[in-house]
């Protein structure tokens, strides 16, 4: 399992990445940052409700994010997505108003850049680094979409886990398992397991909805009810098995596996031990 | 029965003269239990490993007897709807049924309820399994046919109230998981044609879920199947009793005696091992390893349904079938048939068969005799290759019924999980039925070869004009060709040296050696006479 203690909280804004954050912060200064956050958010929002350039303060240093941004994306992105951001026939689809946030789900979790065209991308380890994926999603959050979420560590612990749960078997557990492991979908496509995914990971993505996965807009599950989701299913990776081991919480297969491989056979060697082959 | 003035000098052992010994002729005068109980525990049951696993499958019922008892206490079989307030953090505050409130208290606020809920449910799988491996002994070995047909069907009739006994206890909690699966039966039964509807209301009263089938699967999962299971196994156990254990061929067995040991002490001492075995077993089980924890699956809910869904493993083949089958919908006068109906229905023949084996095979065998002695797998290839027919079909449907966890777990695609499934279901058993034929065929060559030409010595010789040879041991006395004239008689056929003696008598020990070895055979000496009397000397019997 990841850390957790660092993936709680939100990847820097691009207005306060100067300022490293510290362990130990003051809780105003937290909530000053969960201030900040959920601003960022509803900022988004709008954002993402006016399909336009709607960066307001885009700053000197947001200019220049996005300069590195586009020398990024002209390295590496361009065979698949366009020179325009247009999206190439059969190689990838366009980019303009997927948002900062997908960017960064797709980018920070080494989905993108994709290894080779296959029915879904998967999680690999993260070829840019955080600033890097940060510069690259503002030059393409500049053409519109929903920017990148911020998750405070404050509202998962304040969260309704009980809600949580109800929304999130009534929402994504009918392709992500009740449990989180992740299913199968149609011809090789998967819902990928939700155990390192981080708060803001689950953030984005129901924000832009990647690979099969819907978009869960503000009309279908508002802020609350997403971080709702999100510290349920936080929960669920720390959740500590007290009936012993878990074998991988899959339920009735790996249940049958086990007393098959393990209990039957078992206990065929002890009816040779106590019988012999007279 | 003849009555005596005095019964208890009917057994003609001398009056009692202690106090103790005047008690139990006391007893025995009004009860009559010395003479069944001496017979019963005199009676002898031939011993092989694979004898043992019927017993496997009766300890794990004992088992859930014992610890489903126990869940009783604290269970609340009722679909009342409440709102979650115990221990458990991530429920609190969620509504649900009582059902599934008093199963979380049990896995967390009763004292042992975990680990008896637990060794409750692998009780359960190892029970099935154990159902289904005794079953293959029988089969394989020919144990059903006359006189003991009756007991196949009794065997049948428990493997399917076992299943229906487990999906019931596995429904229970009403968890999000266990609803699922009995949303998939609800379907089925809506799928019947004509009456289907109408047992879907006489089942749930009313639409899916209603607010009465816990209940009603509480009452047969603790009353009325473990009742009817405990019957069936009484007369499956007294006709084995009444009829007498079957026995492999060999020296000195015929079919009308049995060689083994008498039931008390040793039968007795052996099966009172493997009892406690299969409860360590399943405790070890409940308490080390967790099995459907339900409280990460929710309260069940019909709104919802979560992916990689199955049932237990032993109800895995009607999941299976139902993922294989085409979508293939009828419809006729009005009437809609399903393509699940049809599923399901193409399984019924498979269970008919598997009941009328025994009549299908006396029928094509003509064979009306009685049989005591078993037969080897190999001198019977047609029911043997039938057997890994069948085998073969049903682990295909059983593998299907979790290939969407298989599609995800090993990176292949879910449709040629579903296509895998159709092609291994028609193509798997053919091939199974021909490489086991040719299997058993192959076995019976090679012994057939061993009693012609004698044991394989690896003693190599080379003749005067430079040939080499290998030279045999013949097990008998050869004629001018050198050729063996025994006849094969139905039992193993010694193909190592040491199995004749070429080593000594071999050392007593399953984990190690429990004796101290004889002096090794001297080289160049023919194999050292075993002189040591074996205090385990088998008797037989011709009751």
């Amino acid at each position: 399992m990841t850390d957790t203690a660092d993936t709680q909280s939100a990847p820097p804004s691009a207005a306060s990445s100067a300022n490293k954050r510290r362990t130990g912060r003051k809780s105003k200064v937290r909530r000053a940052a969960a201030l900040l956050g959920a601003l960022a958010v509803v900022g988004g929002m709008y954002s993402y409700a006016t399909p336009s350039n709607a960066e307001t303060n885009a700053s000197a240093s947001q200019a220049e994010m996005m300069k590195t941004g586009q020398g990024i994306y002209d390295k590496t992105c361009i065979t698949c997505h366009g020179a325009n951001l247009e999206g190439v026939k059969d190689r990838g689809p366009s980019l303009l108003g997927v948002g900062a946030a997908a960017v960064y789900f797709q980018v920070s979790t080494g989905r993108m850049p994709m290894t080779r065209q296959e029915a879904q991308t998967i999680r690999k380890p993260a070829k840019f680094g955080h600033d890097d994926t940060l510069a690259l999603a503002a030059y393409i959050g500049q053409y519109g979409g929903p920017a990148i979420p911020e998750v405070s560590k404050e509202s998962i612990k304040n969260a309704n886990l009980a809600e949580g749960g109800e929304l999130f078997r009534l929402n994504c557990a009918s392709c992500h398992n009740f449990v989180g492991q992740g299913g199968a979908l149609s011809s090789g496509k998967f819902a990928p397991s939700l155990k390192h995914a981080t708060p803001v990971d689950i953030y984005s993505a129901m924000l832009t909805g990647p690979q099969n996965m819907p978009v869960f807009s503000p009309n279908q599950l508002t802020d609350e009810q997403k971080v709702n989701i999100i510290a349920y299913v936080e929960s669920l990776q720390k959740t500590t098995d007290p009936g012993g081991a878990s074998i991988g919480r899959t339920g009735p297969v790996p249940e049958g596996l086990v007393i098959w491989l393990g209990g039957i056979s078992f206990m065929l060697i002890c009816t040779v031990w106590i019988a012999g082959k007279s | 029965m003849t009555t005596t003035a005095n019964p208890s000098s009917e057994t003609g052992s001398r009056p009692p003269n202690t106090a103790l010994g005047k008690a139990a002729a006391g007893i025995d005068d009004r009860m009559t239990m010395a003479r069944p109980t001496r017979r019963l525990l005199n009676k002898v049951f031939p011993d092989h490993w694979s004898f043992m696993l019927g017993e496997i499958a009766l300890y794990s019922l004992i088992m859930l007897l014992l610890t489903g008892t126990y869940l009783t206490f604290f269970f609340d079989a009722s679909m009342k709807e409440v709102v979650y307030h115990g221990s458990y953090v991530p429920l609190q505050g969620v509504p649900m049924s009582a059902a599934y409130e008093s199963s979380l208290n049990i896995s967390f606020d009763v004292r042992g309820g975990l680990i008896i809920r637990q060794m409750h449910h692998w009780a359960a799988l190892l029970f099935m399994a154990a159902i289904v491996v005794h079953m293959m002994r029988i089969f394989f070995t020919g144990a059903f046919r006359k006189p003991r047909e009756t007991n196949w069907l009794i065997g049948c009739l428990l493997l399917l109230l076992g299943i229906g006994e487990g999906f019931m206890g596995y429904s229970l909690p009403d968890d999000l998981l266990s609803g699922t699966g009995l949303r998939i039966v609800s379907g089925i039964i809506l799928s019947i044609p004509v009456i289907g509807t109408w047992l879907h209301y006489l089942l749930f009263g009313g639409e899916f879920p209603g607010d009465l089938i816990i209940g009603r699967f509480y009452i047969i999962h603790v009353l009325l199947l473990p009742g009817i299971i405990l019957a069936l196994v009484g007369v499956h156990l007294l006709l084995v009793f009444k009829q007498k254990h079957t026995q492999w061929p060999g020296a000195g067995r015929t079919e009308d005696n049995v060689i083994g040991h008498r039931f008390y002490p040793i039968f007795a001492a052996k099966g009172a091992s493997l009892n406690m075995l299969t409860f360590g077993v399943i405790a070890g089980l409940g308490g080390l390893v967790q099995i459907n924890p339900f409280w990460l699956y929710g309260p069940y809910n019909a709104s919802q349904v979560s992916s990689g869904s199955q049932p237990d493993w032993y109800a895995g083949f009607g999941d299976g079938i139902a993922r294989l089958f085409p979508s293939w919908e009828t419809r006729l006068w009005g009437f809609t048939i399903p393509g699940p109906f049809y599923a399901v229905v193409l399984l019924g023949p498979i269970f008919i068969g598997m009941f009328a084996y025994p009549w299908i095979e006396a029928r094509l065998t003509k064979d009306r005799a009685m049989h005591n002695l078993l037969q080897r797998p190999r001198d019977v290839p047609v029911r043997t290759a039938l057997g890994a027919m069948s085998l073969a079909f049903y682990i295909v449907l059983v593998i299907s019924g979790g290939n969407d966890i298989i599609a995800e777990k090993f990176d292949i695609s879910l449709n040629a999980m579903t296509w895998i499934g159709r092609v291994g279901l028609l193509i798997a058993p053919p091939i199974a039925y021909w490489i086991t034929y040719r299997i058993c065929l192959g076995l019976q060559q090679h012994d057939r070869e061993v009693l012609d030409h004698g044991i394989e010595t690896g003693v190599l010789m080379r003749l005067p004009h430079g040939e080499y040879i290998e030279i045999h041991q013949p097990l008998g006395e050869p004629d001018e060709h050198g050729h063996g004239a025994l006849k094969y008689g139905g039992a193993a056929v010694p193909k190592k040296m040491n199995k004749v003696g070429g080593a000594g008598r071999a050392i007593r020990g399953f984990f190690g050696p429990i004796e101290s070895p004889p002096d090794l055979p001297q080289l160049g000496r023919g194999p050292r006479e075993s002189a040591d009397a074996d205090n385990r000397e088998p008797v037989s019997s011709r009751e």
